[in-house]
């Protein structure tokens, strides 16, 4: 299945840019963070990173479905 | 208006006047200032990246919240993105209610939900010429430190 990953803030610079088209077998979110963290060894798992489907707050084990668009947010710090 | 980001500095004048309202007794106001320190490091200046699409919706769904939370009439916040100068408003929460109590546990309520739950990172320029992302407060409870998060 494709998916659509976007990096913000700190993942954007880790990653190297800000989206890219991802073509795997499929998995949970949490599974393909794992999966561009092997391809950006400089992206990192954080305990308080947050993941959004289509524009929806979502959980890390959340199974995506082709097409999908996966936003990757590092810690927020609003305020 | 319940939440919005903005681009240009914060009017707080035209924000308390939103939410005015002749059955409210009290307004409570907090202001997010930029200063010009954090954690040892002299700052020149802040740098706020919104994912807006987000931070919206999910801004309108923590005002909706503390109205259905605590008695009060109105609330507003508003958060900045982009470049700010020291002392500038990165946020402004104002919630008007009939007495004080509510008013102030609603600002509260607000203000900490915005730290963590909208899509907003800062980014702050320090004297020094070095820059670095900040992590929030539920970092620090996790005993991540902000250097930490950056090398690890």
């Amino acid at each position: 299945m494709k998916v659509r990953v976007r990096y913000f803030a700190l993942f954007r610079e880790q990653a190297g840019c800000d989206s890219e088209s991802v073509d795997w077998p499929g998995g949970t979110a949490a599974e393909l963070f794992k999966k561009m963290a092997e391809q950006h060894p400089s992206l990192k798992s954080q305990a308080a990173a947050l993941v959004a489907i289509n524009d929806e707050m979502s959980g890390w084990d959340a199974a995506l479905n082709d097409g999908d668009e996966v936003l990757f947010f590092p810690p927020v710090a609003g305020g | 208006m319940k939440f919005a980001v903005s681009d240009r500095p914060i009017d707080a004048a035209a924000i308390r006047k939103a939410v005015a309202d002749a059955h409210c007794g009290a307004l409570v106001v907090f202001e997010g200032w930029i200063r010009n320190h954090n954690e040892g490091q002299e700052v020149e200046r802040l740098e706020y990246e919104v994912y807006r699409p987000l931070a919206e919706k999910e801004g309108i769904k923590i005002i909706d919240e503390a109205i259905a939370r605590f008695a009060i009439s109105h609330a507003v916040c508003i958060h900045r993105e982009g470049v700010l100068e020291l002392e500038d408003i990165a946020v402004i929460v104002c919630v008007s209610a009939a007495h004080r109590g509510p008013a102030f546990d609603a600002c509260r309520y607000i203000i900490d939900h915005a730290k963590t739950r909208l899509p907003i990172w800062k980014k702050e320029h320090y004297v020094t010429g070095v820059s670095e992302w900040v992590n929030c407060e539920q970092c620090a409870e996790a005993g991540h430190t902000h250097g930490g998060h950056v090398n690890e």
